[in-house]
């Protein structure tokens, strides 16, 4: 599957893609086929996110994963500081990022 | 330290301000990214992995404890509760949002710091030595001549735009604790027949295509060093490649068109320059001097030292250097606590150095590009009591120099440039060679890791480099030897195919049995590694050929 990625304008977190609108958790991204490069350019174009661009992923049981390990150290935080990822209180959150 | 005076106050409030409108106009959807992102780098705020980064600049690593404390305060109320000190002497924060950065600026410009220059095609910070003014081994304080070169450096019109970015490093001593030699320039201070001048070291530095400077002026009087440099950068401007970034350092110039060639080409331009008289009135850099002068020293502190308490004396032994001045030390910070992160500190350990130094440093503190903070100026008497709140702030690691006294680039944690983490591999060797009294025994070592191509973490000037690869989507760490950033200038050499993250640890203790088999007296591992050669490492690591 591919799904969609930037930062937010305001703050620069990582988000995602859900259909509607952005998240920042990549458990909540959509399948962007191949409308992913044409949203890219609608969501930049409306200055709600910064550098989106499209990548592949893989669905689980959890929900998508990036292929990439340089995306998911994005979806999830620094693998250095748990209390810094997007889920400090859960300590095998990291497990799929290596 | 330098003061601001109104010329330099007003150049910084006034970019605040213009910051702070483009940051509006850039919210507001007036200036798309495209647009705003030259801007917002002219301000040192780059988009990282996980957020806006914004890097401070701290002219040759040297600051106030009124400063350090404002780093805290960022620290702890805009981004996540630390900071990062870098090997360029500044400091970053790693999670700021774009909406508050004009904010931001506007505290730092209200204790005379900025974030300008600090990215884009210019003349970067100027770093020297982090002992400058301290150490024993100087022939005068560098930093007044690194002052004059910031001055001559900020804003300068023609220099705005250079190929690429310019690094550029001073040091007044024969131990070069700048890694002078890899710069774009470095200048050591020299004295000749009672006189002061410049050797003048152009085209080093690390990355893609790593190069040791070449000497090109044996002695410059420094009342032309200005002109020299204007005329060193000149022909740079003129003849550097835009056409190619991989291309574009001064380093591929020097070595495309021979060091003579270029050397000759700097007399011709330095000729032209020096007849514009941009070299300061000797009373103007009397003024800058004048506020480098050495602090109000006692000068009856006593020169003895209590060692009753051995965790102390192993400090003592470690991080703790001759000063010039009877009865004082210069004391090193190891920002390298074991499993810790290199270069972060807390907000409340940033808190904690500004005290110390304010209280026992005659207010100064300074980076060192080894990632470390080092207390310059403290009465050996006071040196007991900096540790003991050293040692309370998880601060007092005694591994200066020492093999888990790893200098490593934020990698693919923080980095959207990196190929691999650096920082998870820092941390599995600084646990692997826990023990002190080992790394004690190993003596003196180097260990750099980079987490990409562009050698943030200088592997290319370890005794031991490591550098992270993407191999088909997987971190591979290269492993290599015999590379130096002091004055025994040298770059490593990779020792052959590369490692999983916890294979290039083994590796690296390998290689350590390594040296502990062969070494003869007195030498470091690098003595050894350049004694013996790769192929006794490699059989180790490899197994026989």
């Amino acid at each position: 599957m591919k799904i969609l990625t930037g930062n937010d304008l305001k703050t620069g977190d990582v988000v995602w893609w859900t259909g509607s609108g952005w998240s920042r958790h990549v458990e909540d991204s959509a399948d962007v086929g191949e409308a992913g490069e044409a949203l890219a350019r609608q969501e930049e174009a409306a200055r709600r996110v910064n550098v989106p661009y499209v990548i592949d992923a893989t669905a689980t049981p959890e929900g998508p994963r990036p292929a990439h390990i340089k995306d998911r150290v994005r979806a999830l935080g620094p693998t250095i500081r748990p209390d810094l990822t997007l889920k400090p209180a859960d300590p095998s959150a990291g497990n799929w990022v290596i | 330290m330098y003061q601001y005076d109104q010329y330099d106050q007003n150049l910084v409030d006034t970019r605040v301000a213009e910051f702070r409108d483009q940051v509006e106009r850039r919210l507001s959807g007036e200036l798309s990214e495209d647009q705003f992102k030259p801007l917002r780098l002219m301000n040192g705020l780059y988009l990282q992995l996980h957020a806006y980064m914004l890097r401070v600049a701290i002219p040759y690593g040297t600051l106030d404890s009124r400063q350090m404390r404002m780093l805290g305060h960022i620290a702890r109320n805009y981004d996540r509760g630390y900071g990062h000190f870098t090997t360029r002497q500044n400091l970053q924060f790693n999670w700021i949002k774009l909406e508050d950065t004009p904010d931001i600026l506007a505290e730092l410009a209200t204790v005379e710091m900025h974030a300008i220059q600090t990215s884009g095609n210019c003349i970067r910070n100027i770093s020297s030595d982090q002992f400058a003014g301290a150490a024993a081994d100087e022939i005068t304080d560098p930093r007044p001549w690194a002052e004059l070169l910031r001055q001559w450096s900020s804003f300068h019109p023609e220099f705005s735009y250079l190929p690429r970015k310019f690094k550029i490093a001073v040091i007044a001593a024969k131990e070069d604790r700048a890694a002078m030699r890899l710069h774009d320039i470095g200048i050591e201070i020299v004295e000749r027949d009672g006189a002061h001048g410049a050797r003048v070291f152009v085209g080093g530095g690390m990355g893609r295509t790593p190069m040791i400077a070449t000497e090109i002026a044996e002695f410059v009087p420094l009342s032309d060093l200005l002109s020299y440099l204007e005329a060193c950068l000149r022909v740079y401007n003129r003849y550097g490649r835009r056409d190619n970034i991989y291309k574009a350092r001064i380093k591929i110039l020097v070595h495309e068109i021979g060091a003579d060639e270029y050397r000759r080409q700097v007399e011709e331009e330095f000729v032209a320059v020096k007849a514009l008289g941009i070299d300061p009135p000797a009373a103007e850099f009397e003024r800058i001097k004048a506020f480098f002068a050495p602090p109000a020293f006692a000068g009856d502190a006593p020169d003895t030292l209590d060692r009753s308490d051995p965790d102390f004396a192993v400090w003592l032994d470690q991080n703790v250097k001759q000063h010039k001045q009877p009865g004082h030390a210069i004391a090193t910070i190891s920002l390298k606590p074991a499993g810790g992160i290199p270069g972060d500190a807390s907000a409340d350990q940033i808190d904690l150095m500004a005290d110390l130094a304010q209280r026992y440093s005659f207010d100064e503190l300074r980076v060192t590009h080894a990632q470390n903070i080092v207390l310059p100026h403290v009465r050996k008497a006071d040196l007991y009591a900096v540790w003991q709140a050293l040692h309370e702030a998880g601060l007092a690691e005694a591994n200066l120099d020492l093999i888990s006294d790893i200098i490593a680039c934020p990698g693919l944690d923080y980095c959207s440039l990196a190929n691999a983490r650096s920082i998870p591999v820092a941390q599995k060797i600084a646990e692997r060679f826990a023990d002190l009294d080992r790394q004690r025994e190993l003596g003196e070592l180097k260990l750099k890791i980079s987490g990409c191509i562009n050698a943030c973490g200088h592997h290319h000037a370890g005794h031991i480099g490591i550098l992270g690869v993407d191999k088909k989507g997987l971190e591979n760490y290269q492993l290599s030897f015999g590379g130096s950033g002091a004055e025994d200038v040298s770059l490593a050499k990779i020792t052959g195919p590369g490692f999983s993250e916890d294979g290039v640890v083994d590796a690296v203790e390998k290689a350590t049995d390594v040296y502990l088999a062969h070494r003869e007296q007195g030498e470091r591992f690098v003595d050894t590694y350049r004694r013996i050669g790769m192929e006794p490492f490699k059989e180790a690591i490899y197994g026989p050929a």
